[in-house]
């Protein structure tokens, strides 16, 4: 599987031994994980797995109880990183009272697009995730798939070298997953990294590395093809179950 | 320019949600008005009954603001008391004048008390023996009515009200519809964002404190011996440390309905507790309490300037408490957004 132009072997993101408690409910035990430069690995788990704990955690929006986490060699939380990272939360974070431009407008300046670039931005990105129609409708009027694809579209906005999606593809139809998928491969192949999480098992497919994720602890990490191998299974959902992860 | 940002969106915000924008300017006009015609009812003419009176008496009664009706006894006058006909009748029996009262209405029962005594000591002082007096006043004056007492108060109340409200509640929504969150995986600075607050509502309560404070002198008539453009710095002084304590107070908020249950505790006390009522009699750790609010040295400020007609000089050590409330109030918010991003 190759990777594009990006520079092979160099670490994106790096988790080491990251504990993470809320109380004394431990949600992340002891994760160590590496996503290389341009490359998408995917996060693979059921709901309440630690998923968007360890997401989080790596967008800097959250601190480890212990352990340490960097993207692009920083330690985060850093604010400088921020602005490399791009990031669409699990649920839409959108002003559902403004149009999609004006949100758009709102977040493409605060990362410091302005100007000619910022409109040809919004419009590029609206194209994208096929919203361009939509562009000046209040998003209180759009429907679940539309907002998903906006906050998509919002994290696009200013190109950022980081890629993190939590649950991006929820709610959209096939034929726009696919769509979404294909630009994801085409970014990927441009150098960005991007790291998803995902409970959609033929979506860890398209994944060029997966991590599978159950109670917050990392039960394996390789390849679609390595898992599928390691275990004698056919689909990685096979894989996963003979890891533990059907266990309840 | 994310400050810039940030500003821009809340202003479109409020474009867009027209109703709330109604409410922050309408609504305290609105119910400053309801107040007006409530403290600026008639002068109160007491119903009083006579029974066996003298015609002299009885005629001063009425000269003094009296609404007399006569009775033939006792009797009558009682039950007519009892029906709500009368306030008070006074009877003449045996050399003592005998005054009964209604008495369920302390205020009513003042001024029947005074109406009694003016009327009746006019009759009894020697005719020439009593020096005549000159009544002057420091401030106010002789029609100064009630309203133009709490006027200056209740106009810190409303804009204190409505500002801590909305602007409580937007930055709750921030929280409940995970945009906060989602703008901490931005650069955005966590100053820029209480900041961005401050000058994007500021914005909307300096317009709404003009129109509040135009509407409480030209439109009520409202007493106003200062400046103007002193009210207009106290009350948009008041409304900042109204924003940034409701948007302050908030983050101990899950729901819109947690940020209602704010009102009893936050807003009725201070309205009770800021110099509405005179603070002179009650208890020292009561007046202790109300120099913790921000209302009480807004409404010591509108007082100074619309009574009194005091000056800058004069009412900057209000202006500067209520500047260091905000700033207290914006650094605690600052602070409290590290829940959300530790840098």
């Amino acid at each position: 599987m190759t990777h594009g132009t990006a520079a092979k072997g160099q670490t994106a993101i790096r988790v080491a031994q990251v504990h993470k408690s809320f109380g004394r409910k431990h949600v992340l035990r002891d994760i160590t994980l590496t996503v290389e430069s341009g490359e998408i690995f995917g996060l693979l788990g059921p709901s309440g797995s630690g998923k968007t704990t360890l997401v989080k955690l790596i967008a800097g929006l959250d601190d480890a109880t212990s352990g340490e986490v960097e993207v692009a060699g920083v330690r985060m939380p850093s604010l400088g990183m921020l602005s490399k990272i791009g990031y669409m939360a699990q649920s839409d974070a959108l002003y559902t009272e403004l149009t999609a431009k004006e949100n758009l407008a709102f977040f493409a300046s605060l990362y410091g697009l302005s100007g000619v670039q910022r409109a040809k931005r919004m419009a590029e990105v609206m194209e994208l995730v096929n919203l361009s129609d939509a562009m000046n409708g209040v998003v209180s009027a759009y429907s679940g798939g539309m907002k998903r694809r906006l906050s998509l579209a919002i994290a696009l906005l200013h190109q950022p070298g980081i890629l993190i999606l939590d649950e991006p593809t929820v709610g959209i139809d096939p034929v726009l997953r696919k769509a979404v998928w294909d630009e994801l491969k085409r970014m990927s192949e441009a150098g960005t990294t991007i790291l998803v999480t995902t409970h959609v098992m033929d979506e860890a497919e398209k994944c060029h590395r997966l991590g599978l994720i159950r109670n917050g602890v990392v039960m394996a990490v390789g390849t679609p093809e390595q898992l599928k191998q390691d275990t004698g299974a056919g689909s990685v959902e096979e894989a996963f179950l003979v890891y533990g992860g059907g266990e309840q | 320019m994310r400050l810039g940002a940030l500003i821009l969106r809340i202003v479109r915000q409020f474009w867009h949600d027209k109703r709330t924008l109604g409410l922050m300017f309408i609504a305290p006009l609105l119910v400053l008005w309801l107040v007006s015609l409530v403290f600026n009812g008639n002068a109160y003419h007491p119903h009083v009954g006579t029974v066996q009176l003298p015609a002299q008496w009885t005629a001063q009664l009425s000269r003094a603001g009296a609404d007399v009706s006569t009775y033939d006894t006792a009797a009558a006058a009682e039950s007519a008391l009892k029906s709500h006909e009368l306030d008070a009748y006074v009877a003449w029996s045996s050399g003592t004048l005998q005054v009964r009262l209604e008495g369920s209405d302390p205020s009513i029962n003042k001024s029947v008390l005074l109406l009694l005594q003016q009327a009746l000591s006019t009759h009894a002082a020697p005719v020439g023996g009593v020096p005549t007096s000159v009544i002057t006043y420091l401030y106010g004056s002789a029609d100064m009515s009630t309203f133009d007492g709490v006027g200056p108060v209740l106009i810190g109340v409303f804009a204190f009200f409505f500002v801590f409200l909305i602007a409580g509640i937007a930055f709750l929504r921030e929280r409940t519809s995970g945009t906060l969150e989602r703008l901490m995986a931005t650069p955005l600075r966590r100053w820029e964002m209480v900041l961005g607050y401050v000058i994007g509502f500021g914005i909307f309560t300096t317009l709404q404190s003009a129109v509040l404070t135009a509407f409480a002198v030209y439109g009520l008539g409202l007493m106003m011996n200062g400046q103007l453009v002193l009210l207009l710095l106290v009350t948009l002084l008041l409304s900042m440390t109204a924003l940034t304590l409701g948007t302050l107070l908030s983050s101990f908020a899950n729901s819109e309905f947690q940020m209602m249950q704010f009102i009893p505790l936050v807003i009725v006390p201070q309205i009770f507790l800021s110099g509405l009522f005179n603070m002179d009699n009650m208890a020292v750790w009561l007046r202790w309490l109300g120099k913790m609010m921000p209302l009480s040295y807004a409404a010591d400020a509108l007082r100074d300037v619309m009574i009194r007609g005091r000056g800058l000089t004069d009412i900057y050590p209000d202006l500067l408490m209520l500047l260091a409330f905000s700033l207290v109030f914006m650094v605690a918010n600052t602070i409290s957004l590290r829940k959300y991003r530790r840098v």
